[in-house]
């Protein structure tokens, strides 16, 4: 580069770069302004929704609107048993998903040859499975969960009886856990990415196996990345609606679910059920902004937990890396 | 020191390495290198950068193989014993040869956990005895007497140079034979250097020491036996006080006093 410049004549060089300035300094500009207008959009969009949801929704809230179950044809009370619903279902599939999400992720990046068309194969399907609709979990679900394990198992073990081949609470966190693996997979796979070579070599050169370096080093070391995922995991768990519709979500519920066969309630799906067959929509819609909000808020404190909880421990691994 | 000890009897070789070549996706890094590592001394290795030194060093108790595309040809002996060779387990050579690190890479655990953890991992399990043999590792440091008081606290709050020590202590802690220094305190100011420079003096009476240093100096103070690395190839290799005075190489001449390197 300073052996080519130095063969242009210095007027030739001043000009050029007089032209390149002005020239980014167009570009810069029309940058800066898009990229303004599109944050503008998106934080106007945001804020409407969130202004729309609190001016309906808030009125409503309160402690009894936590505690109590509808009643009345939903158009009173709260949504207590949804609630319930929802951390079950959320804590199940939390059992059911992680475990098998980070022995998937420690198999990807500790064990198996990156080169490997095997490898290769699995992150493809890792990735593909976070792309399908959510909607075809359910429907898997039902199909595999429900009509082929549940039912076996009630042919087995039930003398046909219907316990576990209809929706049911575990078959509906099992397809959740299904629908949640990728995230899981991602997040470990990239925090066992970033522990420090170092760390994995200090472990190794003291006789340890690859085993114990995975367990005593590289995932501790990964934990604050693992937990981030499940926080993320359990936050989009919460949300979805369909893959619980056809798999143990109830339309309503006199009792809490208390078996694992039991059908539950969960907000997401309350919702639904809310704006669509609701005998009295007047009566309803408050409670159905309420529950909007409940929904929202829960989102919202799990990202910043999710958040909290990742700065927190990167803090305390931080001197690792320094 | 015992570098100039020229009347001195020849002790047996500790290391035997033969042909030892190492190649990186099929291009050749080092060698075919063959030299004798003389027990309960200590040796440096030196070169100019990239001459192989550092690959040299790490295949002795085969971390090389951790790397992708790494290949090792050739034979390591340790006392009579081969290190590679079907049926050998890498994770039985390397505690029998341990190894501290250019950057000082202490876990994120307490001191007293950092220097426990080899023990730990081979089984020892009786609180006490892992007691005693911190004490012992964080003394043969020198570090024993800075750190005593705040075992439990984070290994990551030491200085630079007191991390460095908890990694030789971490090293020294599981009783290897063989300790291998890359290049241990070039990340650290001078007097911590000095520090690790009169710790491994001390070592050497107990443990056989191999050490790359870029650092000429270093080498001429620490080490009984000198090895000069150029270009992936083993130039010279002799006593260290015959190596700064009167090396037989040219190449070896011309880096000792600064023409190149």
């Amino acid at each position: 580069m300073t052996a080519g410049a130095a063969t242009v004549p210095a007027s030739d060089r001043a000009a050029l770069t007089a032209n390149r300035t002005r020239r980014n300094f167009v570009a810069d500009g029309a940058m800066a302004i898009a990229s303004g207008a599109a944050l503008l959009i998106v934080l106007t969009i945001l804020a409407v929704i969130l202004f729309d949801i609190i001016r309906h929704g808030a009125p409503r809230l309160s402690i009894a609107f936590l505690t109590e179950a509808p009643r009345n044809g939903m158009t009173e009370g709260g949504i207590f048993p949804a609630i319930i619903g929802m951390l079950e279902m959320v804590i199940l599939m939390t059992l059911a998903g992680v475990p098998v999400g980070v022995a998937t992720a420690i198999y990807l990046h500790e064990y198996a040859s990156p080169i490997s068309p095997v490898t290769r194969a699995i992150r493809i399907a890792v990735a593909n499975l976070a792309g399908v609709p959510s909607i075809v979990f359910g429907l898997f679900g039902l199909g595999f969960f429900v009509q082929f394990l549940g039912a076996g198992i009630d042919k087995a073990f039930f003398h046909g009886e219907k316990v576990l081949g209809q929706p049911a609470l575990i078959w509906a966190a099992l397809t959740m856990a299904v629908l949640t693996l990728p995230v899981v997979i991602v997040a470990t796979e990239e925090a066992l990415r970033a522990v420090p070579r170092e760390l994995r070599e200090a472990s190794l050169a003291l006789g340890a196996t690859q085993f114990q370096t995975v367990i005593h080093v590289a995932v501790p070391q990964a934990s604050p990345g693992i937990l981030t995922g499940t926080i993320l995991a359990v936050s989009r768990g919460a949300g979805e609606v369909a893959p619980i519709l056809f798999t143990g979500a109830a339309y309503f519920l006199p009792q809490l679910p208390k078996h694992l066969s039991s059908q539950f309630m969960s907000p997401s799906y309350h919702v639904y059920v809310l704006s669509t067959q609701s005998p009295d929509v007047d009566a309803t819609q408050p409670i159905l902004y309420a529950t909007v909000l409940v929904l929202l808020l829960l989102t919202f404190a799990l990202n910043v937990a999710a958040v909290v909880v990742r700065s927190r421990m990167r803090r305390r691994y931080a001197g690792a890396t320094a | 020191m015992s570098a100039n000890g020229a009347a001195k009897v020849e002790p047996a070789p500790k290391l035997i390495v033969r042909d030892l070549a190492v190649f990186y996706d099929g291009k050749k890094a080092v060698g075919p290198v063959s030299l004798d590592i003389v027990g309960q001394h200590v040796t440096a290795l030196i070169g100019p950068s990239g001459c192989g030194k550092s690959t040299f060093l790490r295949s002795l108790n085969r971390m090389n193989e951790l790397i992708a595309g790494c290949r090792v040809e050739g034979s390591v002996r340790l006392d009579g014993d081969p290190i590679y060779g079907p049926g050998i387990d890498p994770v039985a050579v390397r505690r029998r040869i341990g190894m501290v690190f250019q950057r000082s890479n202490p876990f994120p655990k307490s001191i007293q956990e950092n220097v426990a953890y080899g023990l730990r991992i081979g089984g020892v399990k009786d609180a006490q005895e892992i007691a005693g043999r911190v004490e012992l590792a964080l003394t043969q440091a020198a570090l024993w007497e800075e750190v005593r008081d705040r075992l439990n606290d984070s290994a990551l709050g030491l200085s630079g140079g007191q991390q460095q020590r908890l990694c030789i202590a971490r090293a020294l802690a599981v009783e290897p034979e063989v300790l291998l220094m890359d290049e241990p305190a070039s990340a650290l100011d001078p007097i911590a250097t000095a520090h690790i420079e009169e710790l491994i003096n001390e070592l050497s009476a107990n443990y056989t020491v191999v050490i790359v240093t870029h650092n000429m100096q270093q080498a001429a103070r620490v080490a009984d036996y000198t090895a000069f690395f150029y270009l992936g190839e083993l130039v010279e290799f002799d006593r260290t006080d015959v190596i700064f005075t009167k090396p037989s190489n040219s190449r070896t001449e011309d880096y000792i006093t600064g023409r190149f390197g």
